[in-house]
């Protein structure tokens, strides 16, 4: 606001009309929650960028595997170890198998698996430890113990166990992924949550009626979206990673087919004898999709969050 | 303020944590050839620095099991007798030993002098009552039954609850005669005895030692062995360091100061060490660097062979595998020598057989006499597989599962089967990997078709690979079962005659290869690497590389 | 605070009970034997191990009799070595494993923190994108490969550091930074994010408007709401670090207690799996418990469950 160059005129000091009802009235138009948060997402050009690349990822997922015509499990010896060339445009790994078919067959286990993780992490996650939190005391406490008896029984333990109930499959994976992945996503939203319900605007919602859901849903779940955008984009990687480690088990996909988790703990050898890429591939490939879901998720968070509107 | 000496009270804590919390100070690390490989390190003391892959489940000669606690054992106790490099047998601690005409009984006359690494007389009741201390209920030993060749040994050791266990005892086959006169005495005539008494369960313990302190084993400062080397350092799961026994019969012989083993269980990382200059020696190395280093011709590599069979179990009890020919279409489509010079990449030997070479015939090698039982023969595995069909009315090999236990290299070998398999006869395969121990009770159970199997020999004779198959035998996970090989296995197990029993066993394993109740793979090698200045260092067919005779330049 | 730690006490006694039951059970369900081998094994010798070790006994039995042991702080045998028993492989293995935990868990914090911080600050511009750069490969590379690749380069390459072992402070400085990466990067992440919720907040603009020290604010005012989500995530964190990572220690060799959550599965040492279990349960819920306290003292509006009013 410049100093100096306001000119007051007499017409601007006439009385206001009395027209209470026309105050109380929303001037700009009535956008939902969601809408407004699309159109500042839209506006936010590396958060779009992160988008694009997750839906490129996508689609080279299910497309990428037919691309060059090789297949994930043809083996050629006489072709092993090539770095990437022309002909295989990642190279080849130890059995002479095309790692860029290899690579985008992957993409489908490690991102559907991924993607089901941190979606099942968040919805229990957030339920349990915003319940919890709500409730209090004595729900709060049993609720806590039994989070705490469910991490401490040893999660090999349990997924051994799961193997002789479940056939094989991509299913077993995602319920040994989250069957206590969520535990730390509860401890994190509880913590917000006991901090959130002691502000005025909560117990505002809450003197008014509004349910436990509601409160959670409409007033709490904005306003910690940060740190659960944070811990969702930790998943993410942890249950591609997770999936190596359970295929270890035999739970995880059968060879030979691939995913990045396998991909990566199988070429760990690699590095001593010098073959870089056949580790860089898939590992490049997570980081790349973590990128991606971490520039989406602060754009995403940017616009879910009404105190950041600029 | 408070929050101040809060701050510094945490960082005191700290800081202790900090310092105190390493085994090694105040203990010996070796000195050696620490630098760089190459580099010219002044050396003070002969020490060969190694990795050990875990922490020894037990060093006592009677409890332990798996190679790693043996290693040690090897370089630390002797029995009887000792092989050479070559795999002669050699005096050890008996110097003379005769046969009685049966067979059956024994005599074994220990070396005059022999001393226990603490200076104690080390006589012929100590290895009788190591022998009965094994076989004693009590003890519970995993490798009791290693001396069930002696007479009383099994009923001993089988005793129930309740049993006269000292009258037991003493109807063992074992007696110090006096000081330096073992007898022995044995359930049946065994013609590789000699060669089992090397086995760590026939080493002496100290009797004296062992009655007045049983938990004498556990650390090094207790310790008292009989061999080469003296347990010195024990830091549990961390190190172990051996230094030259005076008090050795032959330590003349013996040139080194010590062995220092660094337990670590990681391939990559011992190798690690080995390039960085902290290992001088190490074994096993990870796959892809054996063939990186076998391609280079490296001097650092080495490379013996080993008493072991890799190979694939089909459960003949279930549809179609009952079928010889489809048994035998599986094996005769697999590209051995693909599978060795690709995928296992260690120097192996493509397997046309079920015993490895290196053990002795009645003149040469078995394996070497035994020749390639069958040749690979895509065309003639289609033919048999149709043939095969069409006997169990198939027009298709139904789909079936491959099972291995989880491990990189299973996993690389099931894959390049199961392509070979794809492309020679059409087949679908699905592979599964389990956990070690569910394959184990799968196999129990009968509870598979295809699953892969590894053995390795017991001692140094062709029956203990031909002696799997036998109808019901605990490690016959095929279920196969055929009269004549059974007939043939007994017959050799009942002679001492070795040129009779030799033909029937070459018999037998010719009849395990036509009917194929497992598909042999390949025989396993022993690839290691030790610097070019150490020298000596042998690796006999069934043993780690043993450092007893070794020297640094 | 008293009573409610008391109270806290005797209801970690209830969730122990519950862990080492169930783990029992589990345990005793799934295939496998700690005596099995591939080969053979004599019904005498199999008879004599199980004996010896009181496996013959009824699992009832078997369950009192060690719920009774327990009762002494002894853990029993370890069925894979006759020479340590489980009390002696978390003795000997707990300090070396705390003290790496401790270094990881210290770097990850203040390193976490400072980024977290400096990136809320920096908000989109060079120092923002660099941290988040260093927090994606820190999330996206599994300690297995970091530390298979620092052991090649700052051993094997360039010989600054030694590859493995445990024997001096030099030893220890691969493993803590392969075992701090993640956490560092995950703090980093949460730190900014809320910081950056903070730093909205009306009492930081006041605190700017009365003209306080710009350094002062943030640590006084923003770090101190701002943890609390780091905070939360805390005790799991550190109950982790501190008990051992059984992936670094054994690529590095490390005598600590991380091997015992896997071999002991893995061989079905049945000793093993309860003793660790009970060893990691009791860090977690002291750990927990920890954090319910730190909660209050960073937000004393909030009230910690069990705490009636």
């Amino acid at each position: 606001m410049s100093k100096g160059n306001i000119v007051l005129t007499k017409e601007m000091f006439v009385p206001a009309e009395d027209n209470f009802l026309e105050a109380e009235t929303i001037s700009a138009p009535s956008v939902s929650y969601w809408r407004e948060t699309w159109r500042r997402l839209k506006e936010n050009k590396l958060a779009l960028f992160g988008l694009i690349i997750i839906i490129l990822l996508v689609l080279m997922a299910i497309v990428g595997p037919y691309i060059n015509g090789y297949s994930y499990f043809e083996q050629d010896f006489s072709k092993k170890n090539q770095p990437p060339n022309s002909e295989h445009w990642f190279g080849t790994d130890t059995a002479g198998r095309d790692l860029f078919t290899r690579a985008w067959y992957g993409a489908r286990i490690s991102l559907f698996i991924g993607l089901m993780a941190a979606l099942i992490d968040f919805v229990v996650g957030v339920i349990y430890g915003g319940i919890s939190a709500i409730k209090g005391g004595r729900t709060d406490n049993i609720m806590m113990r039994i989070a705490e008896v469910l991490f401490s029984i040893p999660y090999l333990l349990m997924v051994i166990l799961m193997m002789i109930i479940l056939e094989r499959g991509i299913w077993p994976i995602i319920v040994a992924m989250t069957i206590t992945g969520w535990i730390p996503m509860a401890r994190l939203v509880r913590g917000q949550v006991l901090q959130l319900k002691e502000l005025e605007y909560v117990q505002a919602a809450n003197a008014m009626g509004a349910g436990t859901f509601w409160t959670l849903a409409k007033h709490m779940v904005p306003n910690m979206m940060g740190p659960i955008l944070v811990n969702i984009t930790l998943t993410v990687p942890t249950a591609i990673f997770a999936e190596a480690t359970l295929s270890f088990l035999g739970l995880g996909i059968p060879a030979p087919e691939a995913s990045w988790g396998t991909m990566a703990s199988d070429s760990l050898g690699s590095i001593l004898i010098g073959n870089f890429y056949q580790l860089a591939i898939p590992a490049l490939l997570i980081s790349i999709t973590m990128f991606a879901f971490n520039v989406f998720g602060d754009g995403l968070r940017d616009a879910l969050d009404p105190k950041l509107k600029k | 303020m408070r929050k101040l000496k809060v701050m510094a009270l945490f960082l005191v804590v700290v800081t202790l944590l900090l310092s105190g919390c390493f085994n090694n100070s105040g203990t010996s690390e070796p000195t050696g050839t620490k630098d760089k490989p190459g580099g010219n390190n002044e050396v003070t003391e002969k020490i060969i620095r190694t990795n050990s892959g875990s922490e020894p489940g037990s060093l006592h000669p009677g409890k332990a099991e798996g190679s790693h606690d043996s290693w040690i054992l090897d370089h630390t106790f002797v029995g009887l007798i000792k092989k050479t490099a070559e795999g002669k047998i050699v005096p050890g601690m008996a110097d003379t030993w005769e046969q009685s005409d049966d067979s059956l009984t024994w005599t074994f006359h220990l070396k005059e002098g022999l001393k226990w690494s603490n200076g104690d007389p080390l006589t012929a009741t100590d290895f009788e009552y190591a022998w009965k201390h094994v076989l004693n209920p009590e003890t519970a030993s995993v490798y009791a039954y290693q001396l069930y060749y002696l007479e009383g040994g099994q009923e001993y050791n089988a005793a129930e609850e309740g049993a006269d266990l000292k009258a037991l005892e003493d109807k063992v086959g074992v007696k110090a005669i006096n000081n330096t006169t073992l007898e022995v005495k044995l359930a049946q005539p065994t013609p590789y005895f000699l060669e089992v008494t090397s086995h760590f369960t026939y080493y002496p313990i100290n009797k004296k030692v062992q009655e007045e302190n049983p938990d004498w084993y556990k650390e090094a400062a207790t310790f008292v062995s009989n061999g080469a080397f003296k347990l010195t350092q024990w830091n549990h799961k961390e190190n172990i360091k051996l230094e030259k026994n005076e008090n050795y019969f032959a330590k003349d012989e013996i040139k080194l100061d010590g062995l220092f083993f660094t337990l670590i269980e990681d391939e990559n990382t011992a190798w690690q060490m080995y390039q960085s200059g902290e290992l001088d020696l190490v074994y096993p190395l990870p796959q892809d660097v054996t063939g990186k280093l076998m391609a280079e011709k490296d001097p650092i590599f080495h490379n013996g062979p080993d008493l072991s069979l890799y190979y694939l179990n089909i459960n003949t009890k279930e549809k179609p595998f009952n079928n010889v020919k489809i048994r035998k279409a599986l094996s005769l489509a697999i590209d051995r020598q693909t599978i060795v010079e690709h995928v296992a990449q260690g120097g192996q030997k493509p397997a046309y057989g079920i015993v490895p070479p290196g053990i002795l015939d009645t003149k040469g090698d078995f394996q070497e006499n035994s020749g390639d039982l069958f040749k690979e023969d895509v065309e003639e595995a289609k033919k048999l597989l149709a043939e095969g069909l069409a006997e169990e009315g198939l027009d298709k090999l139904p789909p079936f599962v491959y099972t291995y236990n989880t491990l990189e290299a299973h996993k690389k070998i099931a894959e390049a089967v199961q392509e070979m398999w794809r492309k020679n006869l059409g087949i679908e395969i699905t592979l599964e990997n389990v956990e070690f121990q569910v394959k184990l009770d799968r196999e129990k159970a009968g509870d598979f078709a295809v699953s892969r199997g590894g053995w390795i020999g017991d001692y140094v004779d062709p029956m203990t690979f031909l002696d799997l198959w036998i109808t019901d035998g605990p490690e016959n996970n095929s279920q196969w079962s055929n009269k004549e090989y059974d007939r043939l296995i007994a017959e050799a197990k009942s002679t001492m005659d070795t040129a009779k029993r030799m033909k029937a066993m070459h018999e037998a394993e010719k009849i395990a290869i036509e009917e194929f109740p497992v598909i042999p793979i390949y025989f396993y090698t022993k690839p290691y690497v030790v610097r070019e200045t150490v020298t000596g260092v042998y690796a006999p067919i069934n043993r780690y590389p043993q450092m007893e005779l070794a020297d640094i330049q | 605070m008293l009573r409610f730690a008391g109270k806290r006490l005797l209801w970690a006694l209830v969730t122990l009970w519950a862990i080492i039951t169930i783990t029992f059970i589990i345990m005793h369900s799934i295939p496998g034997d700690p005596f099995a081998r591939e080969g053979k094994m004599p019904p005498a010798v199999y008879e004599n191990l199980t004996k010896h070790y009181h496996l013959d006994e009824p699992l009832y039995v078997q369950y009192f009799l060690y719920i009774k042991s327990l009762l002494v702080f002894d853990f029993g045998p370890s069925l894979k070595s006759s020479t340590l028993t489980v009390n002696d492989y978390i003795e000997k293995g707990f300090p070396v494993s705390l003290h790496l935990g401790i270094q990881a868990l210290l770097l990850a914090v203040v390193l976490g923190l400072i980024f977290g911080v400096i990136a809320a600050l920096n908000r989109n511009k060079w120092p923002d994108y660099l941290s988040m750069v260093l927090a994606i490969i820190g999330i996206s590379v599994p300690s297995f490969i970091l530390a298979t690749f620092l052991i090649n380069y700052f051993a094997v390459e360039w010989g600054l550091l030694p590859a493995a072992t445990w024997s001096s402070w030099s030893h220890t400085i691969l493993p803590t930074i392969s075992l701090a990466m993640l956490p560092m990067a995950y703090i980093a992440r949460l730190m900014r994010s809320s910081m950056l919720e903070v730093l909205n907040q009306d009492f930081m603009l006041t605190a700017k408007s009365k003209g306080l020290n710009k350094g002062f604010i943030i640590m006084k005012y923003g770090v101190r709401n701002a943890i609390l989500p780091v905070v939360s995530v805390l005790g799991i964190l550190a109950a982790n670090l501190v008990t051992g990572s059984f992936v670094v220690e054994s690529i590095f060799g490390i005598p600590g207690v991380g091997e015992l959550f896997v071999d002991g599965i893995f061989n079905r040492d049945y000793p093993v799996i309860l003793g660790s279990t009970i060893f990691y349960s009791m860090v977690l819920i002291f750990l927990i418990f920890i954090v319910d306290i730190a909660y209050f003292w960073i937000d004393p509006r909030i009230k910690v469950a069990g705490e009636e009013q």
